[in-house]
């Protein structure tokens, strides 16, 4: 078998503070091999961006706490690196791109300086050889060289995005992580964007787990797919049998809640209710106040994930 | 044709120091009684100026906006009192349009305060509970605050407040983008049933063409300030004329994993609207750019009937001559 380059294992993670325990991340089992491409799925608050800040070692500490679980990267559990083995880490073995392009970059520094500084600080190059890192690396990324000395405020949206991008790829990571990489951009630059990480991922060998609220992203963009939801995997398996075969009652809702472009008129049927307090999560299973085929054990008792390559998290069987 | 709304030629401008941002440019549509016209394109193109234009809280640099025979851009201030009555604004964003040290039940009567709606008290109060079922909203929200809410809820405030004083037209300016998907789906689904119920027209504005093509009767595409495409739903979904659009469909990622579809990746970005000068906007773009392209303005013309196109290809697109390279 081949073997897992990224492997989580029952990972738990609360924030805790005088007044509140947000139950974030509730036993969540994933892995990620070479070369492979994993989305990440799930409305707000599902749990999405803890798991990628456990990953990172980059969850704040307080309130933060990582209850349970092992984060296996090569065999070996992040969890009880030191800050220095953690730095080493990060950027040459697990890089991370943040949501929001606008805040992500220093307005008071160059393009060129940030770059080059990630360069200098993980590699030990001269500033100015650095700085010749950075610019190839911009021009990977469809920025063309002489805007390496532009302010972050002088780019649009879909270049600062790329910057980043370009950031996060400068120590040739093996595991790249995105967090909604496309979100804040417009369709069409969205189309460039993702189109620029897929074929990097193809040159590299890189993997990456993409994190997206967008089914559609998903399904151009990844091999497997995990669905969230109230800090729990609720479906795993490739983009083509969860797509194809959603199990998952909330799986299916979340389809049936999408307008669809290639359907005309239909009407939206939309999950009652709400997701579920983090603080206080039902009892059972999370979803089945939710639920539509809701039964008597699913109030009390919590499902197990259950079958094989296609996995889902149900006390029924659907075919 | 009963027009609730026509506007011509309406033009918008914000002087910077560079010059004029050309926010709205040379626009006119009309709008049916009880149709919801989309309003799709990519953030900067105009489209939220365009419904504030209409609304009269940008006036409009040139150009008429003729809503019930009426031209509201010869109106006063004063004059538009008693319209703003029949014009409502719905926002994007239910955390910022809701003041935060207001109740539900004080929010949704401001408006039947400021236009002396009812008579009395009792009244007030008759008419938020009765706007508070309409929208779903439970009884003991009544006296609570924003805060208390998830963005779903906030949405239904929000429509509730746009609604309380029985508004003609409402101007949806993004109205589900901050919300997740499921909730998504009940709000537009409450959308629909409050205008069959009510009879209302909307401006609906998005950069979800999904959620356009969902709601919408009829759909405007805008570029840099321009309208460069207007069609029924259908026409335009099925078979767009404008190169513009034709990307921009492409580009939307669709769930649909059985069939592989072509996509088309556009070079560049949105130019500067700040002095654009002549010539189609999309030109730099546009891979079927010819000279005349960079020089002179294509003009909008009615291609099919009911179908307006803003391009000097628009025969060869229809007639399938020209064909965009996929990957």
């Amino acid at each position: 078998m081949e073997q897992n380059l990224l492997e989580i294992k029952n990972l738990r993670v609360h924030y805790v503070t005088d007044t509140e325990d947000v139950q974030a991340v509730n036993g969540v089992d994933l892995h990620l091999k070479k070369g492979e491409v994993l989305g990440l799925v799930g409305e707000t608050g599902a749990g999405k961006t803890t798991v990628a800040l456990s990953v990172m070692q980059l969850v704040p500490d307080p309130p933060g706490i990582i209850l349970d679980g092992e984060i296996l990267f090569k065999g070996r559990n992040l969890i009880y690196n030191s800050d220095r083995e953690n730095q080493e880490m990060r950027g040459n073995g697990i890089s991370m791109i943040f949501q929001d392009p606008m805040t992500a970059l220093n307005p008071i520094m160059t393009i060129g300086q940030q770059l080059a500084e990630v360069v200098i600080k993980h590699k030990k190059l001269s500033k100015k050889a650095a700085m010749e890192v950075a610019a190839e690396m911009l021009e990977r990324v469809g920025v063309t060289r002489d805007r390496i000395n532009d302010y972050p405020h002088q780019f649009s949206g879909g270049m600062k995005q790329r910057a980043i991008i370009a950031m996060a790829l400068l120590c040739n990571p093996e595991i790249l992580i995105a967090d909604e990489p496309t979100t804040a951009l417009d369709v069409t630059i969205q189309a460039q964007v993702l189109e620029i990480i897929r074929s990097l991922i193809r040159e590299n060998e890189m993997s990456m787990i993409l994190i997206t609220h967008d089914l559609g992203v998903v399904a151009e963009t990844c091999d497997q797919v995990a669905i969230m939801y109230a800090g729990e995997v609720v479906e795993y398996g490739s983009v083509w049998d969860v797509y194809t075969n959603p199990k998952h009652p909330y799986t299916r809702g979340l389809f049936d809640s999408i307008p669809k472009m290639d359907v005309d008129d239909e009407r939206l049927s939309p999950i009652p209710g709400l997701a579920p307090n983090s603080t206080a999560l039902p009892s059972g299973c999370y979803f089945h106040p939710r639920c539509k085929y809701c039964q008597e054990r699913c109030r009390e008792q919590s499902p197990a994930m259950k079958g094989d390559t296609h996995q889902y998290k149900c006390w029924l069987d659907f075919e | 044709m009963d027009n609730l709304l026509t506007v011509t030629h309406l033009k918008k401008y914000f002087d910077v120091p560079a010059g004029h941002l050309h926010a709205v440019d040379d626009v006119s549509f009309s709008i049916k009684r009880g149709e919801t016209l989309g309003v799709v394109g990519e953030s900067g193109c105009g489209k939220s100026t365009l419904g504030r234009v209409l609304l009269g809280l940008h006036p409009a640099t040139s150009g008429d906006i003729i809503f019930e025979g009426m031209d509201l851009s010869t109106f006063s201030k004063n004059e538009m009192i008693p319209i703003r009555r029949e014009m409502q604004i719905i926002f994007q964003d239910p955390y910022a349009s809701l003041n935060p040290r207001f109740t539900v039940a004080q929010i949704i009567e401001e408006p039947l305060r400021l236009h002396k709606v009812c008579k009395n008290a009792e009244e007030r109060r008759k008419r938020v509970e009765e706007l508070m079922e309409m929208v779903g909203l439970p009884r003991r929200a009544y006296n609570l605050y924003p805060h208390e809410f998830d963005g779903g809820r906030r949405q239904r405030i929000v429509i509730a407040r746009a609604l309380a004083i029985n508004p003609q037209f409402v101007v949806c300016d993004e109205p589900v983008s901050a919300l997740d998907v499921s909730v998504q789906a009940q709000i537009l689904n409450l959308m629909i049933d409050l205008q069959k119920q009510l009879g209302l027209t909307y401006l609906f504005i998005s950069h979800d063409l999904s959620v356009v093509k969902h709601i919408s009767d009829n759909v405007v595409v805008m570029y840099l300030g321009q309208v460069i495409e207007k069609a029924p739903k259908q026409a335009l979904f099925q078979t767009p004329m404008h190169p513009y659009t034709i990307a921009l469909l492409s580009a939307i990622p669709s769930v649909n994993v059985r069939e592989k579809r072509q996509r088309i990746i556009l070079k560049g970005e949105l130019s500067s609207p700040i002095n654009p000068g002549d010539g189609c906007r999309f030109a730099k773009r546009c891979p079927f750019a010819q000279p005349e392209c960079f020089t002179r303005t294509p003009e909008y013309r009615e291609m099919e009937p009911e179908h307006f196109v803003a391009c000097h290809r628009a025969e060869e697109v229809r007639e399938g001559k020209l064909k965009y390279q996929t990957i």
